[in-house]
């Protein structure tokens, strides 16, 4: 049998030295009437036969490297340089487990630690966790500290309609445990004025994405001072964390918690997951903040070294008094966005940023220019936009499709009122010549009468 | 381990020293050394009430947190500011410089239902067996 | 392992250095928007071998399963196979995006299928959902649907989660993050729920019980059945806290003995790495009355084709998209590589092992509870004569090559150490730990400051956590 290396003899041997006369009797406190029920599951098969048949799966997908990619909407086709998953599949990286013992995991902890301020330079903060389960468990557990800052004294959580309307279903699925609420989000054209005229003492935080969902960027001047004076936090859902590269990060227009998708950084599409839940706070809510931490610290001789820190705010320690009961966290898709900032750096990713943010304009130019469509966004955008169609999105993007285009986001799934409209993602690896073939095939789509 | 002859006890390990119409609090000298270590102090705001065993703040310690519990009912109106930047002195001076808030009580006869030193001891001895 | 120091990546740095490439701009740059650009992203600047050398050296600063032996209780850190990997990254499989039409992402969609299939094979549920990303995510979700489903009948005065005293704390705080009251159930004295003290908290304010089973002395809870009677009748569920699944592989189905809801632990029982803290995967499977309240989007086949559909009383979203895929590849990899047959020889392997290791190791470390195990046992790891508690022996371990044991859990056990062979680990590997820590008994009471001190072969020794936690240091300050 694959991966068990106990012969007959060793067996045997094993039972004679506990003295049971056979393996079935090990399970004598099973009750015998459920003891080894037959499973009904096809039959074990070789590595070869089991590749075999993945890869007659994959052939039933197609995967992004058959189009061009222009879907986004909160999951984004970067590219991934080699290096990266060389070393993340290392086994001394893979296969260790969440550092509790620092003398044998300062691999980990230093990488972990590197994350964590390489994360807070990207965010424009000052203490970021070791990871939540993606961006959108993040933004929760973002609302529910904003409530135990206040000490469970304010019950609301207030929303923006423009944040990732999936974001905003975890937020809800998360929050019937606290007596909370969300609004914000009722009128899905409701304007971020109209979000502050509905702060008020009882609103634990104000959340707002930026980029919006729809690409365009916030109006941020004043607001973290018009939310603090009403005594609540401001979160921030910095999606897609790649506008970081080029943009102001919320921590320099006050943003108390700020949350990102850090799926763009190294992870790869992955068919939605495993990505990585930014989370970042200022030092002052430390205390208040969910998840691992790791800090730097000094041995019996006096070297530096790195620790699991603050844990009295963990599971393990407070269990039902705990910020969170997150334990496994994603460390090791952290650990990959460290070494993407790391390996683009500096100079690297503001080119990631201000190459998505190129593209995505000229293709909105070229798009604006054809007869039927329209760009929906009022200001500045960062590599989404929104287009006005002649047609629904879906019959595009069936049509685009056989074209080799993977369209983008039918916003009327979520939206609506938003009916024809697409929200088109741009990335580095879309090429003007596969913006081109974007461009014509709309114009065509144009013309057809359905 | 020491004791103070002049502050009352409570079942949680904390002292109580009347000095005026302000009691002052901490925690004792046992309970710091079954802590270890203690590298935070969580404290409540001054003014706000709390009845008697209500968790007003909590101690760390690397691996434990304790909450602290009001002895009776009060009210804050000190904090020791000292404390939170430098806990280490709970564990050197509980009884003085780790002095912890001062209060208000509610009904300044309840420091009759306090622990008596001997009391005290005499629990800690029953709690070592 | 590695023990010259690493400097951060922040100290290597060079101004101008860089690794990547990227294409040149091909379009027309646009004008950047003014006031919204940020000055430069203060990142390292170093060179691609600078870069891989760095990662390569702290990769040599870690214990994993692939370089040392790992007997952590209770995380089935057994070998996980490379196959899986290799399976998780297959282009026409991983590059696909969440959002893609359905019909594009069919074969994606019938791995995850045949996947909830196995599963609910394997437990014995009614119906499973991929969605929740990690065990204590898992958690999350069982106790969301046990809600919903007391809401759903307007039972509204259940607000009390028992638990027993030797669960993980995850299970505390997930009940909180819930909205519930936490009762403690105390264990008997053969490691069982205490049934009297169950019996005594029945009633009608109760949600259900979270009991994790084998528990984490090891243990196979031997009133299991009445358990699930007793909770049953008061009008709660049960919550299976599958983290030690490993052992009841083909052996038993927690849906078959009374459990209303579980999670599983792919990254434990299935082979998944765990990544140095994660990426994990917590699917949770449903019996009949708490099917309808599975979290969605789940895949269900007609015809031949496969989509995603919420459940109709779904509690909605656990998180954005369907889970942690790239975990269900190797999970899946796994089960079909073992089959049934395969499945059921893990679980018996790994409790063999596991009592063959208690037999050895009992000479020198005492049990906590004296009965036969499943996966793990639980030793008291302090020598109270030498002044060594079970820390020490744990850091020893570390000279001799071997990943410390779970300590000080679980909370009942004074100087706990949890030992979690798995099924992975060769006879010869057992004897191997047993006679380390016969050595490590017998340094003891020699030099027990051999034990303090440990270790010694780390490229740091022990460390100082109350300094970490007194002055946070969180981030590089440069």
């Amino acid at each position: 049998m694959a991966y068990l290396p106990a012969t007959h003899e060793n067996r045997r041997a094993m039972l004679e030295k506990i003295g049971a006369p056979s393996v079935e009797a090990l399970f004598s406190d099973v009750p015998s009437a459920y003891r080894f029920p037959p499973l009904k599951l096809p039959k074990a098969v070789s590595e070869m036969e089991i590749l075999d048949e993945l890869y007659g799966l994959a052939l039933k997908n197609k995967s992004t490297g058959c189009f061009a990619t222009f879907l986004g909407a909160g999951a984004y086709n970067h590219f991934v340089p080699s290096a990266i998953p060389a070393l993340t599949s290392r086994g001394e990286f893979l296969t260790a487990y969440t550092p509790y013992q620092p003398e044998v995991s300062q691999g980990t902890l230093q990488a972990i630690f590197e994350y964590q301020s390489m994360a807070a330079e990207l965010t424009g903060m000052e203490v970021v966790n070791a990871s939540h389960y993606d961006g959108a468990t993040a933004m929760a557990e973002a609302a529910l500290m904003a409530i135990n800052v206040s000490n469970g004294k304010r019950h609301k959580v207030l929303v923006a309609p423009s944040i990732h309307p999936q974001y905003r279903q975890v937020l809800r699925t998360y929050l019937p445990g606290r007596q909370a609420q969300v609004i914000g989000d009722e009128d899905p054209s409701a304007s971020l004025e109209d979000l502050l005229a509905r702060l008020d003492g009882d609103t634990a935080c104000l959340i707002v994405q930026n980029p919006t969902f729809f690409g365009d960027l916030l109006p941020v001047e004043g607001l973290a001072e018009r939310v603090h004076a009403a005594g609540a936090l401001l979160v921030v859902v910095a999606v897609p964390v790649i506008s970081l590269g080029l943009l102001v990060p919320p921590g320099r227009y006050g943003a108390d918690i700020v949350v990102a998708e850090g799926q763009p950084l190294g992870a790869g599409l992955n068919f939605g997951g495993p990505y990585l839940g930014i989370f970042a706070t200022r030092d002052s809510y430390v205390r208040k903040m969910p998840g691992r931490l790791v800090g730097e610290t000094v041995d019996t001789e006096g070297r530096r070294g790195f620790v699991l820190t603050l844990t009295t705010r963990e599971q393990h320690i407070r269990r039902e008094k705990a910020t969170s009961n997150i334990c496994t966290n994603q460390g090791l898709v952290a650990l990959t966005a460290a070494m993407y900032m790391a390996y683009m750096g500096k100079a690297g990713l503001r080119a990631v940023a201000e190459l998505c943010y190129h593209k995505a304009h000229y293709a909105a130019a070229e798009i604006s220019q054809l007869a039927g469509y329209r760009v929906l966004n009022p200001g500045n955008f960062f590599n989404e936009f929104v287009v006005a169609c002649p047609r629904p999105v879906a019959e595009i993007n069936a049509a685009l499709l056989e074209k080799g285009i993977l369209g983008g986001y039918d916003l009327e799934q979520d939206y609506p009122q938003a009916r024809n409209q697409m929200l088109v993602c741009l990335t580095e690896m879309n090429s003007r010549q596969q913006i081109d073939r974007l461009v014509a095939a709309l114009k065509t789509l144009a013309e057809v009468k359905p | 381990m020491k004791i103070d002859e002049k502050a009352r006890y409570t079942r949680s390990h904390e002292w109580v020293r009347q000095e005026g119409t302000l009691w002052t609090y901490g925690i004792t000298d046992h309970a710091q050394e079954s802590l270890s270590d203690i590298v935070y102090v969580e404290l409540p705001g001054v003014g706000e009430p709390f009845k008697q065993g209500a968790a007003l703040g909590a101690l760390e310690s690397v691996k434990a947190a304790s909450d602290l519990l009001m002895p009776v009912s009060g009210t804050v109106r000190e904090v020791n500011e000292d404390v939170a930047s430098s806990p280490e002195v709970i564990n050197s001076d509980p009884f003085n410089q780790g002095w912890l808030l001062k209060f208000e009580p509610e009904n300044p006869g309840d420091w009759e239902t306090l622990l008596s030193p001997a009391d005290y001891e005499a629990l800690c001895a029953s709690e070592g067996e | 392992m590695r023990l010259e120091p690493e400097p951060l990546i922040f100290e290597m740095s060079s101004p101008g250095r860089r690794a990547y490439t990227l294409p040149e701009l091909d379009v027309p740059a646009a004008a950047l928007p003014e006031g919204y650009t940020r000055e430069e992203v203060n990142l390292p600047e170093v060179s691609e071998l600078e870069f891989v050398r760095h990662y390569t050296h702290l990769s040599q600063k870690n214990y994993s399963i692939d370089t040392h032996f790992y007997p952590l209780g209770s995380c089935t850190m057994k070998y996980n196979p490379r196959v899986n990997e290799k399976a998780a990254t297959i282009e026409g499989l991983t590059q696909v995006h969440p959002l893609q039409p359905q019909e594009t992402v069919q074969g994606s969609l019938e791995l995850m299928y045949n996947l909830q299939e196995a599963l609910k094979e394997i437990s014995g549920f009614a119906g499973v959902s991929l969605q929740p990303a990690a065990g204590a995510h898992g958690e999350f979700t069982g106790v969301l649907m046990m809600r919903a489903y007391h809401a759903s009948r307007g039972d509204t005065k259940r607000t009390k989660m028992l638990i027993p005293d030797s669960a993980h704390g995850t299970n505390p705080a997930t009940s909180a993050m819930s909205g519930f009251s936490v009762v403690q159930i105390p264990s008997d004295r053969r490691g069982n729920v205490d049934l009297e003290a169950l019996r005594r908290e029945c009633d009608d304010s109760v949600v259900g019980l979270m009991l994790t089973n084998p528990n984490t002395l090891g243990l196979f809870e031997e009133h299991v059945l009445e358990v699930c009677e007793a909770v049953h009748a008061c009008g709660g569920l049960m919550y299976g806290d599958g983290a030690n699944l490993n052992a009841l592989l083909g052996v038993a189905r927690p849906g078959d003995l009374g459990f209303d809801v579980m999670h599983f632990n792919l990254h434990k029982t299935f082979t998944t790495p765990h990544g140095g803290g994660g990426p994990g995967s917590g699917p949770v499977g449903a019996g009949p009355r708490l099917l309808p309240f599975l979290p969605g989007p789940v895949v269900v086949q007609e015809e031949g084709q496969y989509r995603l559909q919420a459940p109709e009383q779904s509690i909605g979203r656990l998180k954005a998209f369907y889970g942690n895929y790239g975990m269900f590849l190797r999970a899946y990899t796994y089960i079909r590589m073992m089959g049934p047959d395969g499945l059921r020889q893990v679980a018996e392997d790994a409790v063999l092992n596991a009592n063959y290791l208690k037999a050895l190791v009992t000479p020198y470390f005492s049990l906590a509870i004296d009965r036969s195990c499943m996966h793990e046992f639980v030793v008291h790891g302090d020598i109270p004569a030498a002044g060594v508690r079970a820390l020490d022996v744990s850091k020893r371990l570390i000279d001799y090559g071997v990943h410390p044991p779970t300590n000080y859990f679980p909370l009942i056990v004074h100087d706990a150490l949890m030992i979690e062979p798995t099924e992975t680990e060769s006879k010869e590997m057992l004897e191997q730990f047993a006679e380390i820590m016969r050595q490590i008994a017998e340094e003891a009471g020699r030099d027990p400051e051999l034990l303090r001190s440990a270790p010694h072969v780390t490229p740091v020794f022990r460390l100082d956590e109350v300094r970490a936690a007194r002055n946070p240091v969180l981030c590089y300050k440069g």
